[in-house]
């Protein structure tokens, strides 16, 4: 047998071997349930244009392994430099560069660019738990501050804004989408860096303490669809899950109907508890209205 | 160094000689310890000017609350200039030859540095008195990381100024601590500059 | 190159570069261990790096077992995984990886390789390592405080880095980012040396073009790391402060848990751009050095000239500058301004350019060679199907758009283990396999190394290959464990054991490996000098193995670049750079290699 037969059968091997496991693999991105098709035709794209170059490079090395190993007496070529052969390969790279970053611009154009009518709703992430918020119907969300989170406030809505009363509050359920509506979801967290992240929408993007956050994308597809947390954010962060239901909009009437609205679930606190928290919640509006704005400075 | 030269030469050509042409040094026509510190001041450059944008980027926040300016800086900032001109000076009477000016000169350098640190300590003491904690603001904060950084800085130059001075004593020869001095007192002039950008940074802002 | 002009070779005078004050140990003490000379600081760092490396092994095999057989294993919980994750990470990126690269080979070929007698700075360099070690020694004491060391994943990201929900919150965050503090310290303190080692002390003829390219990789990866390590330390000392001295740099207004922290105003996305600003150079700080000795493998045992090595070097000083321009598609998720992703999407995708090229050039090194298959060879060929492999996935992670659905999935931990775990570390293994006899005087064992190379290379790729896959289904990075999630299958639980036993059986491999260095210190076969007939300056040196001071009296001067193999007229197939022109005819009876003439024909 040839020297080198056997290195460059394995390099061969190793080549097809790679290139088979990516036609057969079983294991694939989820069905889509977005209108994010284009994320996935660009990967599609660049899956095509690197698989090329990664087949010519490996073939190439193996041949080169193949047909020069080592022979006695034999003197390599002494060629130091190739211009022609170095530019073109630089131009060929960069075709295929350009052929994947354009299209990639343009989507990512699209992915940052909320349509109008994009119903606005909140994911809010706390250790190790997700909330949700609806504007209600005002259709405006009410304005939040980490400062007036408390037990009776869980979201820390803004006591003085009167839009935040009838925002529609969803703690430990799942949160329902209506079908073919484009959704921008704005993204908050009260403590560390969470990340929201239904993988057959494609969509993601960390929420941040202290700042909101937004993608936005329509869901296609009715179904229960899984939501995880893809940002570590402490020991419990496995944990962190939720699940999304996509229905139709006569469903998802009925179940917005359901559920309660801030001012409800004040309402429902304070009946719960005794004269005792009646005082304490009158001290939580107080402090709202001794200041609309966050507070500033805040010594130990 | 022409380094565009340099580095589109076609090195596989063949040459007679070594190929280049006869030199007593490297890349720069300087000593080796001069290069050194000249990267050194860049990369202690490059940490400041990192501080400097962190600081900017969160002034933008509108928490931040400017801190009052204990008058005690300003002494402290002549004794640094100071410092400064007196390892000048130094230098200059290392290079002449003048030992006697020379240790003076190292002597009140390295006094009034001290001096500058003490001051530096002095005046955390007093922002700590007036409650100025770290905690409460993040001016406060930068104030105590920058001076502390900068004063970590100036306290390895007093160490190589010490060991410079001990060889001095030591009876090295002239050529050899000559070049310390005036190394010394670059570092001194590039610490007396980032005190002034930062002290200006911290005054105004 | 045939018409060989007879110069007054012996009239040009030996290195007129200022001699550097060589410190000459007195005692065991200042030989071997405060030593100054870079050559021992070079396998005090290697020797060092190995064994916190170990510790980061042994930590993969524990994070693994949890991966592939949850709940089989009641020692190990949630906040134990984090920790192991952390940890392993970040020894792997910084205490293993750049300390070998730059501070092992770094110390070890720069002067031998520039034609020095040591570093410039040896005192400093002595520092170096000691203050490195330091810095290993307060990363290991986090394993013993309570608590434990730190799981907020390697990239420290605050605020949760230092709240009480991220297991080594009490003291583990401290002595980490402590830890890291002092590593830069100790790292500038080298990098110094390195870089105007290169500058100030090559020899006669050693012009910057004649370097061997893994000169040009450590030296440009050294200036890259002393001008990111800074961005690292100034985001270590005000996370310091942050959880010390309850300062808000990072902090914003948080609740925890229910309860008001009093922190107020910070930005978490501050730090991550500081970080990252660091952490994208720091992937190329552990390439580039790579890339140089793995091009310097090849073209030695391929026997022939690097092809195209101007733009090799221009490349690697390209790769260097852009580095530093790309580091926000670390963050495109992280919630920064989005029209930052069109800046950084291009810059990124441009970096491919010039690491595109250096691909094409290392296998067109190969075509028209006469390439022996030993095993630095194999290693650098398994190096090139990684490197491909790795490097071309990232060019789905730096396109913005694509990036979006695969951040932080497995596809992204797939990526960078390719393209700066392993492949960085074949080169390194590689490396020690050619460079062994030139430290030890003995070659390391070609079985065991086959056996070795085989297992690393097949054991890895079956590792990473299908992690991908795993990263594409939505599998998500970090995770204790998985539990019951509608979208993944079974069979990718079967996918991760399978992945877990082929990650035990690649570690066993490694005990071989150091086996191996350690029974071929006694007892390998002892080498010849300049065993693979390179021509470049390590293996030209007065004594073999080379001691202190590494060259003779006068030092070597250099008359060619570091690539004349096969050269036409030359009686051997290789020129040592400090043969003359009018000496190549002799230079077969010069040559290092004369007593052993079977491979080279005269023509």
């Amino acid at each position: 047998m040839k020297k080198g037969f056997g290195v460059a059968f394995m390099l061969f091997l190793v080549t097809a071997g790679t290139v088979l496991f990516h036609v057969f693999s079983p294991w694939w991105w989820t069905p889509l349930a977005s209108n994010w098709g284009y994320i996935d035709d660009t990967i599609i794209l660049t899956f095509w244009i690197t698989g090329v170059v990664f087949v010519a490079v490996l073939g190439f090395t193996a041949y080169c392994v193949l047909r020069f190993s080592y022979q006695e007496g034999r003197r390599s070529e002494y060629k130091p430099e190739n211009k022609k052969v170095e530019w073109w390969l630089t131009g060929l790279t960069s075709l295929g560069v350009v052929g994947m970053l354009t299209p990639g611009l343009f989507v990512w154009n699209e992915f940052v660019s909320v349509p109008k009518d994009a119903a606005v709703i909140e994911v809010m992430g706390q250790q190790w738990q997700w909330s949700y918020r609806l504007p209600g119907k005002d259709g405006v969300l009410g304005t939040t501050d980490v400062r007036q989170v408390n037990d009776k406030n869980p979201f820390g809505i803004n006591m003085k804004d009167p839009k935040g009363r009838d925002d529609v509050l969803i703690s430990g359920e799942d949160l329902h989408l209506p079908l073919d509506k484009p959704v921008k979801v704005l993204l908050r967290s009260l403590d560390v860096l969470h990340d929201f992240y239904v993988p057959q929408f494609r969509a993601k993007m960390d929420m941040v303490p202290g700042v909101v956050t937004y993608f936005w994308f329509t869901p296609t597809r009715t179904g229960t669809f899984d939501a995880l947390c893809f940002e570590l954010c402490g020991v419990g962060h496995y944990a962190m899950r939720s699940k999304v239901v996509v229905e139709k909009e006569g469903a998802y009437q009925a179940w917005l109907k359901k559920q309660q609205t801030f001012a409800q679930s004040l309402r429902a606190a304070e009946k719960q508890s005794g004269a005792e928290s009646k005082v304490a919640s009158a001290q939580g509006s107080g402090n709202a209205a001794g200041g609309g704005s966050p507070p500033l400075v805040t010594g130990r | 160094m022409n380094f565009f030269r340099e580095i589109t030469q076609k090195s596989w050509l063949p040459t007679d000689g070594p190929g280049d042409e006869i030199r007593d040094h490297g890349a720069f026509a300087l000593p080796q310890a001069t290069v050194g510190l000249r990267v050194f001041l860049v990369v202690a450059t490059v940490l400041f000017l990192l501080f400097v944008v962190a600081y900017s980027g969160r002034m933008a926040f509108p928490d931040w609350r400017a801190m009052p300016e204990p008058w005690l800086l300003w002494p402290n900032t002549l004794a640094l200039i100071l410092g400064s001109v007196a390892l000048h000076g130094a230098s200059l009477s290392a290079r002449r030859g003048r030992m006697d000016e020379l240790r003076t000169r190292l002597w009140a350098a390295a006094a009034l540095s001290m001096a500058f640190l003490v001051g530096q300590v002095l005046v955390w003491q007093e922002l700590f008195a007036l409650g100025y904690f770290a905690a409460a603001n993040p001016a406060n904060a930068f104030f105590y990381l920058l001076t502390a950084i900068h004063g970590l800085h100036l306290l390895g130059g007093l160490g190589v100024l010490a060991w410079t001075v001990t060889r001095i004593y030591g009876g090295v020869e002239a050529d050899q601590f000559k070049q310390s001095v005036n190394l010394c007192a670059v570092y001194w002039h590039f610490l007396l500059v980032v005190w002034l950008v930062m002290f200006g940074l911290l005054s105004f802002t | 190159m045939a018409d060989i002009v007879p110069t007054a070779a012996e009239d040009i005078p030996s290195a007129e570069v200022a001699e550097v004050d060589l410190y000459h140990a007195k005692s065991w003490w200042t030989k071997y261990v405060f030593s100054q000379d870079a050559k021992v600081i070079a396998v005090q760092y290697s020797c060092t790096a190995i064994a916190i490396g170990l510790v980061a092994l042994v930590l993969s095999w524990l994070m693994r077992l949890q991966l592939g057989f949850p709940e089989s294993f009641s020692f190990i919980d949630a906040s134990d995984y984090y920790q192991f994750i952390t940890m392993h990470g970040m020894i792997m990126v910084i205490y293993l990886l750049t300390a070998l690269f730059l501070g092992g080979f770094g110390n070890y070929l720069i002067p031998l390789m520039v034609g020095a007698r040591d570093m410039v700075f040896p005192y400093v360099n002595m520092l170096s390592f000691w203050v490195y070690l330091l810095a290993v020694v307060v990363l290991v004491a986090s394993f013993f405080v309570p608590g434990g060391p730190t799981g907020a994943g390697w990239t420290l990201y605050p605020p949760q880095a230092i709240l009480s929900g991220t297991p080594g919150s009490e003291y583990g965050i401290i002595l980490m980012l402590v830890s890291l503090a002092l590593f830069i310290i100790g790292f500038t303190m080298g990098g110094l040396n390195y870089v105007v080692t290169v500058l100030q002390a090559r020899t006669r003829g050693m012009t910057l073009m004649r370097m061997p390219l893994t000169v040009w990789g450590i030296f440009v990866a050294t200036i890259l790391a002393l001008l990111a390590f800074p961005a690292l330390f100034v985001g270590a000392v005000m996370m310091l402060f942050d959880r010390i001295l309850g300062s808000s740099f990072f902090m914003p207004a948080i609740v925890v848990m229910g309860e008001q922290l009093s922190y107020s105003g910070g930005s978490p996305i501050l730090f991550q751009h500081l970080f990252w600003f660091f952490g994208h150079p720091e992937v190329y700080i552990v390439a580039l050095p790579a890339f140089g000795i793995v091009s310097d493998l090849l073209s030695v045992h391929a026997r022939r000239h690097i092809f195209g090595y101007r733009m090799m070097v221009w490349a690697i000083v390209i790769i260097g500058a852009l580095s530093f321009v790309v580091w926000a598609h670390h963050m495109y998720v992280s919630g920064m301004n989005p029209w930052f992703g069109f800046f950084f999407a291009t810059t990124t995708l441009i970096i491919a350019v010039p690491t595109a090229l250096k691909v094409y050039n290392w296998t067109l090194t190969l075509w028209r060679a006469n390439i022996q298959l030993t095993l630095p060879m194999l290693f650098a060929l398994a190096f090139i199907v990684t490197f491909v492999n790795g490097g071309i996935t990232g060019l789905f992670l730096g396109n913005v758009v694509v990036d979006v659905p695969l951040s932080d999935t497995m596809f992204v931990v797939a990526h960078f283990h390719m393209v700066m775990g392993v492949a960085p570390l074949l080169v390194i293994f590689g490396a020690i396999y050619h460079w062994y006899p030139l430290m030890t005087g003995r070659m390391l064992d070609e079985k065991m190394g086959k056996f070795h190379f085989w297992v690393t290379f097949i054991g890895t790729y079956t590792i990473f290959l299908p992690l991908h896959y795993l990263g594409i289904l939505g599998v998500p990075r970090r995770y204790f464990e998985m539990g019951d999630t509608s979208f993944i299958p079974d069979s990718a639980q079967d996918l991760n054991a399978f992945i877990t036993v082929a990650a035990l059986i690649v570690g066993f491999a490694q005990l071989v490996f150091l086996y191996n260095l350690f029974r071929s210190l006694r007892h390998g076969k002892i080498s010849e000098r300049n065993p693979w007939k390179a021509a470049s300056l390590e293996w030209q040196t007065a004594a073999y193995p080379p001691g202190h001071g590494n060259f003779g009296e006068h030092l070597p001067v250099v008359y060619r670049w570091a690539y004349d193999y096969g050269v036409p007229g030359a009686p051997d197939d290789f020129i040592p750079q400090n043969v003359p022109n009018n000496a190549v005819a002799e230079s077969h009876a010069e040559a290092p290699s004369a007593a052993d003439d079977a491979e080279a024909p005269r023509t």
